[in-house]
């Protein structure tokens, strides 16, 4: 701009060009040029990005949806008083239920007009073993002998895989896992109406299963676990750090001390968080003797983590506050802190909320910690029992529920990793709505 | 507050409410404030007047330790109000500052609703009972900072909607909605027009009645219409400080003669 116009030394006054405003001077087209130019840079940069999430959303949608479906088999059978005292009456009981399942699915068939013929190792190798479930059924529920009952069955991970794609007619070598003639009673049960796939309730509410069960494994225990991971966070290091921060920005004193404490406080913010892990392990679990695998241990490693985030957008926010807001305050009267309280805090809170959800959300994704304080590769059996035991009973979390999941052979717990992850995201997707419907009520201008 | 002293300190008009001896201000190295002697009468209205820069601020800060918030601020010598000191070990800032209130030259209002702009003060203080008497203290604050008329139908409405000469009228409520005992104005009318500068001026006047009230202003008409007595800074140092007529027609010193004539500034 002055760079234009100033002549150093000439005390005359420059003669005047006769320029008219309707030309565009060579100078002002470069400047248009040059903005023109990073105008498209940033488009051109938002657009690559755009196409990455792009990708990645597909990506994960495509791999992680069939998680959400499991194949499943509905079959109605009754089975009276005299059937069930004579199957446990043999030797092999649940193979007699089995024989007895056998025969009425095959009747079903036949009444539709359908005629496969298959053996008890052909419903095994596609539904599992049947038997077991229905005798403890009945032995459950004894009243319910001579009524029609409708058991969900649900179908081996390979013909859930066949339904998927995951496995083809042609790429199929019989095995003893699932044999080419067995794809073709699949398909018959499917015209039936028997086999057919259903929302996988399993998925979203179960835990983890062994190795050779992906079709029981679910992430709802650890979607509970990172939960309770996420309350102890939440509710250690956002009242911590903010009274931390406002006792550097707003009452301590300008020394050596303080300087030290802070730049502690930005390094710590760039420790590796497996450094963190290790250090929960050392004093939570050797020391203290929490219990391992709890998310009210990881809850804590994961405060660690996320202090020094919310300290350091907590102080930024603080110091944004403009110092006559505080004069204000102090002018009529206010002490120190009613000043901070009523006035700079209500003004620093949205800067404090995206900090406290920039922190919660890395903490949320957060896997390494974890690893060294046993909340992978744990299997949690069913649910927490109430909420005081949610905190300490061992369980695992979703990032490494995941982790767990993509490191197994069996592709259907592939399948199961890009699920979770679907989970994971609207579960982060959740916290940042609230948080973006609480910074909007704290939000104002002045 | 000042209802009970008032009847026995208007038998002695001229007391001296703050009395300050061998002022020192020091921001870091910058030597601020030079030896400033200075006592401001009650019940008077004395103007601070002097180049920008020569430190009114920074001396009308010293007198409800405004400039206690400022870290590299020192300040050395003593200032008494009502003859005790107010920089004293056991004096807590708070409450002279309840005592003392201020203007600030720059309008900053709480970014809250008017009427909790002006509630504000009183409340922190309980000097309201109730919530009629709340809106009692709102009210009059507001009509005498001169902009009741303008707010009384949005009191509601973010204070920081209003103009710049409404925010600083504003302000000036709000400090006067606490009843302190004096009242310190750094430039409040800067940011006015005329009609709100006299209206101002008029309630500064009115203010004398009971107040002891300190202006700093650049205008020396300004100093010449509403203050009885001026102290004209430069450079750090009391120049010159007497009765407001004998400074503008008569000044001893010809430092103060050259800056009201408008030969140095
Ligand atoms: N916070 C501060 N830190 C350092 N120096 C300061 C600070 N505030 C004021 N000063 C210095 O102290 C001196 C007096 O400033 P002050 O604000 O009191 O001037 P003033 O008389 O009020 O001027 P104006 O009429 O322009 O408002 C100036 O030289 C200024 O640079
Ligand atoms: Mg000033």
């Amino acid at each position: 701009m002055t760079d234009a116009t100033s002549t150093p030394g000439s005390a005359t006054p420059r003669a005047h060009k006769a320029t008219s405003l309707l030309t565009v001077d060579e100078r002002t087209r470069r400047r248009n040029a040059s903005e023109g130019r990073f105008k498209t840079y940033g488009i051109v940069a938002i657009a690559i990005a755009l196409f990455f999430l792009v990708v990645l959303v597909v990506a994960i949608l495509r791999s992680g949806l069939p998680a959400f479906t499991a194949t499943v088999a509905d079959v109605e059978i009754t089975i009276t008083q005299e059937e069930f005292d004579a199957a446990e009456g043999e030797l092999f009981k649940t193979k007699a239920y089995e024989q007895l399942f056998i025969g009425k699915l095959q009747r079903q068939l036949s009444e539709n007009g359908m005629q496969v013929e298959f053996d008890a190792a052909a419903i095994e190798r596609i539904m599992g073993k049947v038997g077991g479930d229905i005798r403890e059924f009945y032995r459950a529920n004894p009243a319910q002998l001579g009524e029609p009952v409708s058991f969900q069955l649900s179908a081996s991970s390979r013909v859930d895989g066949y339904f998927k794609g995951r496995v083809t007619r042609e790429a199929l070598q019989d095995s003893r896992f699932l044999q080419l003639s067995d794809l073709d009673l699949v398909d018959a049960l499917e015209e039936a109406g028997i086999i057919r796939q259903s929302f996988n309730w399993t998925f979203i509410q179960g835990a983890d299963s062994g190795v050779d069960n992906p079709g029981g494994a679910g992430i709802g225990a650890s979607v509970v676990g990172s939960f309770f991971m996420m309350l102890v966070v939440l509710f250690l290091s956002l009242p911590i750090g903010v009274a931390a921060s406002i006792y550097l920005e707003e009452f301590a004193p300008q020394n050596r001390w303080t300087d030290m404490i802070e730049v502690n406080i930005s390094n710590l913010a760039a420790v590796p968080s497996i450094v963190f892990g290790i250090l929960g392990l050392a004093v939570f679990i050797q020391f203290m003797h929490l219990p391992q695998s709890a998310p009210l241990v990881g809850g804590l490693v994961l405060t660690l983590m996320t202090l020094p985030t919310i300290i350091i957008s907590t102080r930024a926010s603080l110091k944004a506050v403009p110092p006559s807001i505080r004069d204000a305050a102090l002018g009529v009267g206010a002490s120190k802190m009613q000043a901070v309280f009523h006035h700079v805090l209500p003004l620093a809170m949205p800067g404090i909320l995206t900090g406290t959800i920039i922190g919660l959300a890395q903490a949320l994704g957060e896997t390494a910690p974890l690893l060294l304080i046993g909340m992978v590769g744990f299997v949690a059996r069913g649910y927490p029992d109430g909420i005081v035991s949610g905190f300490v009973d061992p369980n695992s979390a979703m990032p490494a529920q995941i982790y767990t999941w993509a490191a197994r052979a069996d592709a259907a717990f592939y399948e199961k990793a890009w699920g979770g992850i679907i989970i994971l995201l609207l579960f982060l997707m959740t916290m940042n709505f609230i948080a973006i419907v609480l910074r909007r009520r704290f939000e104002r201008r002045w | 507050m000042y209802d009970a002293p008032a009847s026995e300190q208007k038998v002695n008009q001229q007391t001296t409410k703050i009395s300050a001896r061998k002022v020192q201000v020091y921001y870091g190295d910058t030597h601020a404030i030079k030896d400033v002697d200075v006592d401001i009468e009650d019940r008077t209205v004395t103007a601070f007047i002097g180049p920008s820069g020569c430190g009114k601020s920074t001396f009308l800060r010293c007198l409800n330790r405004m400039n206690d918030t400022i870290d590299v601020a020192r300040i050395e010598g003593d200032i008494l109000l009502d003859g005790e000191d107010i920089y004293d070990k056991k004096v807590d800032p708070v409450q002279l500052r309840a005592k003392v209130g201020m203007v600030f030259q720059k309008p900053n209002p709480f970014p809250k609703s008017i009427y909790d702009n002006i509630a504000y003060g009183p409340r922190i203080h309980g000097l309201a009972k109730n919530k009629a008497d709340l809106d009692e203290i709102v009210e009059k604050s507001l009509r005498r900072g001169a902009i009741w008329n303008e707010v009384k139908d949005r009191l509601h409405a973010p204070g920081t909607g209003l103009s710049g000469g409404q925010q600083q009228r504003l302000c000036i409520a709000r400090a006067i909605a606490t009843e302190p005992e004096v009242l310190l104005m750094d430039e409040p009318c800067s940011a006015l027009d005329p009609i709100a500068t006299g209206q101002v001026e008029e309630l500064i006047d009115e203010l004398r009645e009971s107040y002891s009230v300190v202006i700093v202003t650049h205008s020396m008409q300004q100093a010449a219409r509403v203050s009885q007595k001026t102290a004209f800074f430069h450079l750090g140092n009391l120049v010159e400080y007497g009765e407001t007529g004998q400074i503008f027609t008569n000044p001893v010193d010809p430092r103060t003669e050259s800056y009201i004539t408008g030969r140095i500034g």
